[in-house]
C-alpha cells in the first residue's frame, strides 16, 4: 500500500475527507455568524443552539410525523429561522441602540435557556436518525471509499455557501441589506422596511445554522449539547477568517476542517486545539484575520 | 438649577454631597465588615468561602469589564490556572507552605494573563471577547490533555496545609479568616486602583478610547496592565478555591465559567465596586438553593433567564439600580 510521510494513503485521504466534511459544517456555521455580524453587528452566541435545534427538529419531525429528510431540509431551517425572527423581534430589538456586547450576552443567555430546556426533556445522550435509503453505500474512488452521504454534504454546503455569498454581494436584495445596515434612516426614507429586513436577516443567518444541523443529523449524534462545543471552534474560524468577510468565512471554514483532519492523522493529541493555535498565529501576524479589512 | 448661583456655592454643594456619599460608604463598609467577621458563626464557613472566592473572581473580572470596558470571555482560564498550579504544587511538594502555593498559582495566571493580553489587546469590543474565548479554549484543551490535572476526574485531595507553616488551615475557621483577609486586601487594592489616576485613565478609555489616545495616553499599555492585574486576581481566586475545596477540576476551565463570572458581574452591577460581590453572592446562592430543590435540573436555563432579564431590563445591575435610587431620593 502506498504511504505518504509514513501514513497509508487510504488513512490520509480518509482523514482528509472527514476534514473537508467538518470544514463544510464550519463554513456553513461561520457563514451564518458572518452574515449576522456583518449586517447586524450582533455576535450570535445562540448560533450553536440553532444548529442543534435544526438537527433536533429534523429528528423529532421524523419520529412524530414521519417527515422525510428532503422535506426536513427545507422545513427545519424554516421553523428554526422563524424562531430566530421571534428572538430578534422580542429580545434583540429591545437592545438595538446599546453596546454590541449586550447582544452577545443576550444571545448567550438565550442559548443557555434553549439548551438547558432541551437537556431536561431529552437528556444528553444522542437521539438516533436513520440515513435516507438513497444515501446508503458509497463509491470506491480507487484510493479511498467515498460514502454517498458525505459527498452530498460537501456539495450541499458548497452550493448554499456560494448562493448566500452571491445574494449578499451581487444582487439588489444584498445591496439593500448592506445599505440598510450602513444607514438605516436613509433606507427608511427610501421606503424600505429596515426593521423587517433586520428580522429576516437574523432569521436567515439562523436558518443557515439549522440547515447545517439537518445535514449533521444522519452522521453526528444528535444531542441538546451538540452545538455548544462546535460554537467555540466556529468563533475561532471567524476570527481567523476576518470578522466581516463572508467569502472569508467560507474559505477559512473548509481550510480549518482540512487542517484539523491532517492534524488528526499526524499528531492526534493536538487535533482539537490546532484551530485555536492557528488563530493565535493569525492574531500575531495578521490581527484583522486572513480576509478581514478593518484594522 | 434655574436660579442664578455662584461657583463657590456649587463647589460647596459638591463637597458636601461628596462628604455625605463618603459617610454612607463608610457606614456601609463598616456594617459589611462586621457581618463578614461574624458570618462563620451563623453560617457554614465553606459556603461563605465559596462566595468569597467567586466574589474575588468577579471583582477581578469587573476591573477589566466594568472599569476598562473590555469584555473578556476567557477568565475561566485564569481561575483554572491558579487552581491547578496551586493544587499541583501543594500536592507534590510537601515542604511548601500554603501561602507559597497560592502565590505560585497567582503568578502562573499573571504570566498567562500577560500572554492573553498581548495577543488580544489590539482587538476591540466583541472581537476581543471572541479572541479571549478562543484563547481560553486552548488553555482548556491543554488541561484536558495534561496528565497532571487528572483530566476529566480533576485533582483531588489537595492538602490545605499550614499558613506560614504555623496555622493549620484544616480548621474551617482559620481557613475562613485567611480567605477573608485576602479578599479584603484584594478588594481594597482594586478600590485603590480604580480611584487612582491610573484608574481614571482606564475609565476614560472605556468612555472614549479615541479621545484617550488623542490626549496622549498609550492606551494599549494601560489596557494590558489592567488585564494582567485582573488575571492575577482571578488566578488568586482560583488558587484559594482549590485550597478551600481541596479540589481543582475542568469545570473551572470550561467556558461556562467565563460566562458565569460575566453573569455575576452584570447582575450585581458592572462598573461598581460592590456590584460583583453582590452578584457573586446572588448567583452562588441561587445555584445552591436550586440544587437543593425540585428545580435542581433547571439551574442552567434559570441562569440563562436571569441573564436575558438583566440585559433587557436591569443593565446597571442590583448595586447600580440601588445607587440610582439612592442618588434620586437622598441626593
Amino acid at each position: 500500500m502506498s504511504m505518504i510521510f509514513g501514513v497509508p494513503l487510504a488513512v490520509l485521504s480518509g482523514q482528509l475527507l472527514i476534514g473537508i466534511i467538518n470544514g463544510a459544517f464550519y463554513a456553513l456555521l461561520s457563514l451564518g455568524l458572518a452574515v449576522i455580524f456583518g449586517l447586524l453587528k450582533i455576535i450570535n452566541f445562540a448560533h450553536g443552539a440553532m444548529y442543534m435545534l435544526g438537527a433536533m427538529v429534523t429528528v423529532l419531525m421524523f419520529d412524530a410525523l414521519g417527515v422525510n429528510y428532503w422535506v426536513a431540509l427545507f422545513l427545519a431551517p424554516l421553523v428554526v429561522g422563524a424562531f430566530g425572527v421571534l428572538i430578534e423581534y422580542f429580545l434583540l430589538r429591545r437592545i438595538a441602540g446599546q453596546d454590541h456586547i449586550y447582544s452577545l450576552l443576550l444571545t448567550f443567555g438565550a442559548a443557555l435557556i434553549i439548551q438547558g430546556v432541551l437537556v431536561n426533556i431529552f437528556g444528553v445522550s444522542g437521539l438516533r436518525y436513520t440515513m435516507p435509503d438513497m444515501f446508503k453505500g458509497g463509491v470506491n474512488l480507487g484510493f479511498m471509499f467515498l460514502p454517498y452521504y458525505r459527498a452530498w454534504v460537501i456539495v450541499a454546503a458548497l452550493v448554499v455557501c456560494f448562493g448566500t455569498w452571491f445574494v449578499i454581494e451581487k444582487t439588489k436584495l444584498g445591496s439593500y441589506l448592506r445599505a440598510g445596515t450602513e444607514d438605516s434612516q436613509l433606507m427608511q426614507g427610501f421606503g424600505i422596511n429596515v426593521p423587517l429586513l433586520i428580522s429576516l436577516t437574523y432569521g436567515f443567518g439562523v436558518a443557515l445554522a439549522a440547515f447545517a444541523g439537518v445535514l449533521a443529523a444522519p452522521i453526528y449524534s444528535v444531542t441538546p449539547v451538540m452545538g455548544s462545543s462546535i460554537l467555540i471552534v466556529v468563533f475561532a474560524v471567524v476570527v481567523i477568517g476576518g470578522m466581516g468577510s463572508i467569502g472569508g468565512a467560507i474559505i477559512t471554514g473548509i481550510l480549518m476542517g482540512v487542517i484539523e483532519g491532517l492534524t488528526k492523522t499526524f499528531y492526534p493529541p493536538a487535533s482539537s486545539a490546532v484551530i485555536f493555535l492557528v488563530m493565535v498565529l493569525v492574531l500575531m501576524f495578521r490581527p484583522s484575520g486572513l480576509f478581514g479589512k478593518e484594522a | 438649577m434655574n436660579q442664578p448661583v455662584n461657583s463657590a456655592d456649587i463647589h460647596k454643594a459638591i463637597v458636601e454631597q461628596q462628604a455625605a456619599q463618603d459617610r454612607r460608604k463608610m457606614i456601609l463598609n463598616g456594617v459589611l465588615l462586621v457581618f463578614l467577621l461574624a458570618a462563620p458563626f451563623m453560617m457554614y464557613p465553606v459556603f461563605l468561602m465559596k462566595i468569597l472566592c467567586f466574589s474575588l473572581f468577579a471583582v477581578a473580572f469587573n476591573l477589566l469589564f466594568g472599569f476598562t470596558g473590555l469584555l473578556s470571555f476567557g477568565h475561566a482560564a485564569f481561575l483554572a490556572t491558579g487552581g491547578y498550579t496551586t493544587g499541583y504544587l501543594l500536592s507534590n511538594y510537601s515542604g511548601l507552605t500554603t501561602e507559597m502555593g497560592i502565590l505560585a498559582g497567582t503568578l502562573a495566571s499573571t504570566v498567562l494573563g500577560l500572554g492573553f493580553a498581548l495577543l488580544s489587546i489590539r482587538r476591540q469590543g466583541i472581537y476581543f471577547a471572541m479572541v479571549t474565548l478562543a484563547l481560553a479554549q486552548l488553555v482548556f484543551f491543554f488541561f484536558v490533555q495534561s496528565p497532571f490535572t487528572g483530566g476529566e476526574d480533576g485533582m483531588h485531595g489537595i492538602p490545605r496545609g499550614e499558613l506560614f507553616g504555623l496555622i493549620s488551615l484544616d480548621d474551617n475557621m482559620n481557613m475562613y479568616y485567611f480567605v477573608l483577609a485576602v479578599f479584603i486586601g484584594c478588594y481594597l487594592l482594586v478600590q485603590r486602583v480604580v480611584s487612582s489616576p491610573y484608574g481614571q485613565v482606564l475609565k476614560s478609555i472605556k468612555q472614549n478610547e479615541a479621545r484617550a489616545v488623542s490626549l496622549g495616553y498609550n492606551v494599549d499599555r494601560y489596557k494590558v496592565l489592567a488585564f494582567v492585574i485582573s488575571a492575577a486576581l482571578a488566578g488568586l481566586a482560583g488558587s484559594m478555591k482549590s485550597v478551600v475545596f481541596q479540589l481543582a477540576s475542568l469545570n473551572d476551565a470550561h467556558w461556562h465559567m467565563s460566562g458565569e463570572v460575566i453573569l455575576m458581574t452584570l447582575v450585581g452591577g458592572m462598573g461598581t465596586l460592590l456590584g460583583p460581590v453582590v452578584g457573586a453572592t446572588f448567583v452562588v446562592n441561587v445555584e445552591y438553593q436550586l440544587s437543593q430543590g425540585p428545580l435542581r435540573d433547571w439551574v442552567d436555563p434559570i441562569l440563562g433567564g436571569i441573564f436575558v432579564l438583566t440585559v433587557l431590563a436591569f443593565r446597571s445591575g442590583i448595586v447600580g439600580e440601588l445607587q440610582k435610587f439612592v442618588k434620586k431620593n437622598l441626593g
